[in-house]
């Protein structure tokens, strides 16, 4: 068999070129090896070879994403490779994210097997790491003894087609895949051996990872709350009678955006909830126990808001993914700033 | 506004308002209707002092 061919993506401080002053460096390919393609190279043995190099400033790439991208798709593409493999980038935050947008856009737009590798805490790592694989290394490049074997095993993985063990088992970082399998014990039985070893202080492995939430930092304080506009969101799943929006009951694929302009109270003839993960009766029979339309309008008439926002926006929060919430916070979130809405009141079931 | 507090602390909420019950957070079915809308008064103004008061991270503001 003859060796396939890979193309490797470095920047400019590990091709030698130099450290911040030369960070703006544009895109340029080189023949064979360069910097820590050798190592990688003399990994990768009788089955691949490093046929070229790209280089690219971490500034400049990350200044110019478009322009940068396309530069080194074409300097990768004219090599027709069989694996592209980037970085390691270690815990440097422009190279990861340049290694990880290359990465993807090789894998992406040319369908060529292709794969990166940098410390979990890069911030290329939480941007890229669902769309493509991550081998996770340390921080710095003092662990590229560790971080080369590891690298290599995945891609030649990739390059034979073998198929790809789980993060733990390929070292690479999670990327939010559910793959189905046949267990040796049903699930009672592991529920109870699990919670048995976590009694006794053994350890043990979850096969349901909760999600990592982030953090925001608390806005500032509302100056005069009888100036301010307020705004009403809800996971509670109040929706115009009838759901019109055909919100679902649970995993909510969307939210609402429901005018409420000229209500003053919220009624069973109005409205309902979409929610079906509480019992939906109290709810049904007067929405303002999720929804607090009714008290927002008297406060309104009496001076002590500015007003209410005429526009509400809910989904239902049953089962929903925070991914999901998230996204639509994003969106609406936007609409609440260009409405001139100062506070948002959130209410959850 | 939430009535599981831990839910609100983990997914990162910044200024909670802890409320009566998962499905009537703002009511209370038990009262009369009069006595129930003046509870839902008492959440939403412990709401909006959260929304007027500084906190430097998450903080909860009992009602009650």
């Amino acid at each position: 068999m003859s060796k396939k061919k890979v193309v490797h993506y470095i920047n400019q401080f590990f091709a030698g070129i130099g450290g911040e002053e030369k960070a703006d460096h544009k895109p340029e390919v080189r023949e064979g090896v360069v910097g820590p393609g050798i190592g990688l190279n003399a990994a990768l043995g009788d089955n691949a070879e490093i046929i070229a190099t790209v280089i690219c400033g971490d500034t400049y790439f990350n200044e110019h994403l478009e322009e940068a991208e396309a530069a080194v798709l074409e300097m990768v593409e004219k090599y027709n490779p069989d694996l592209f493999i980037a970085g390691p980038a270690f815990n440097a935050g422009r190279y990861g994210v340049a290694a990880g947008a290359v990465t993807k856009a090789v894998s992406e737009k040319l369908g060529i097997p292709a794969v990166t590798a940098m410390y979990v805490e890069n911030p290329g790592a939480d941007m890229y790491k669902s769309d493509v694989y991550i081998v996770k290394t340390g921080n710095s490049a003092a662990t590229m003894g560790q971080a080369i074997p590891a690298l290599t095993s995945l891609a030649l993985k990739l390059l034979k087609g073998e198929e790809i063990g789980t993060p733990d088992e390929d070292n690479y970082m999670e990327r939010g895949i559910r793959v189905n399998y046949f267990a040796e014990e049903r699930g009672s039985k592991r529920a109870v051996d699990m919670l048995i070893k976590k009694l006794k202080g053994e350890e043990f492995v979850t096969e349901y990872p909760m999600p990592a939430f982030d953090r925001v930092f608390p806005n500032p304080a509302v100056k005069d709350i009888t100036k301010a506009k307020i705004g009403l969101v809800t996971s509670g799943g109040i929706v115009p009678k009838g759901n019109p929006d055909k919100i679902e009951s649970s995993s909510a694929s969307k939210y609402g955006r429901y005018d409420i302009s000229g209500f003053d109270v919220l009624t069973s003839e109005t409205h309902e909830t979409a929610h079906g993960g509480y019992d939906p009766v109290y709810a049904n029979a007067d929405p303002n126990r999720v929804l607090p339309v009714d008290v927002l309008r008297d406060l309104e008439k009496e001076g002590k808001i500015g007003s209410l926002h005429n526009i509400y926006y809910a989904t239902v929060g049953n089962g929903t993914a925070v991914a999901s919430a998230k996204k639509y916070a994003e969106a609406f979130a936007k609409e609440l700033v260009a409405d001139g809405v100062d506070a948002v009141i959130t209410t959850s079931t | 506004m939430c009535t599981i507090v831990p839910i609100s602390l983990t997914v990162g909420a910044n200024r909670i308002v802890p409320t009566i019950a998962i499905p009537h957070p703002l009511g209370n079915p038990a009262l009369d209707p009069v006595e129930e809308k003046a509870l839902r008064r008492r959440l939403v103004e412990k709401a909006l002092e959260a929304l007027s008061t500084e906190v430097d991270g998450q903080e909860v503001f009992e009602a009650f």
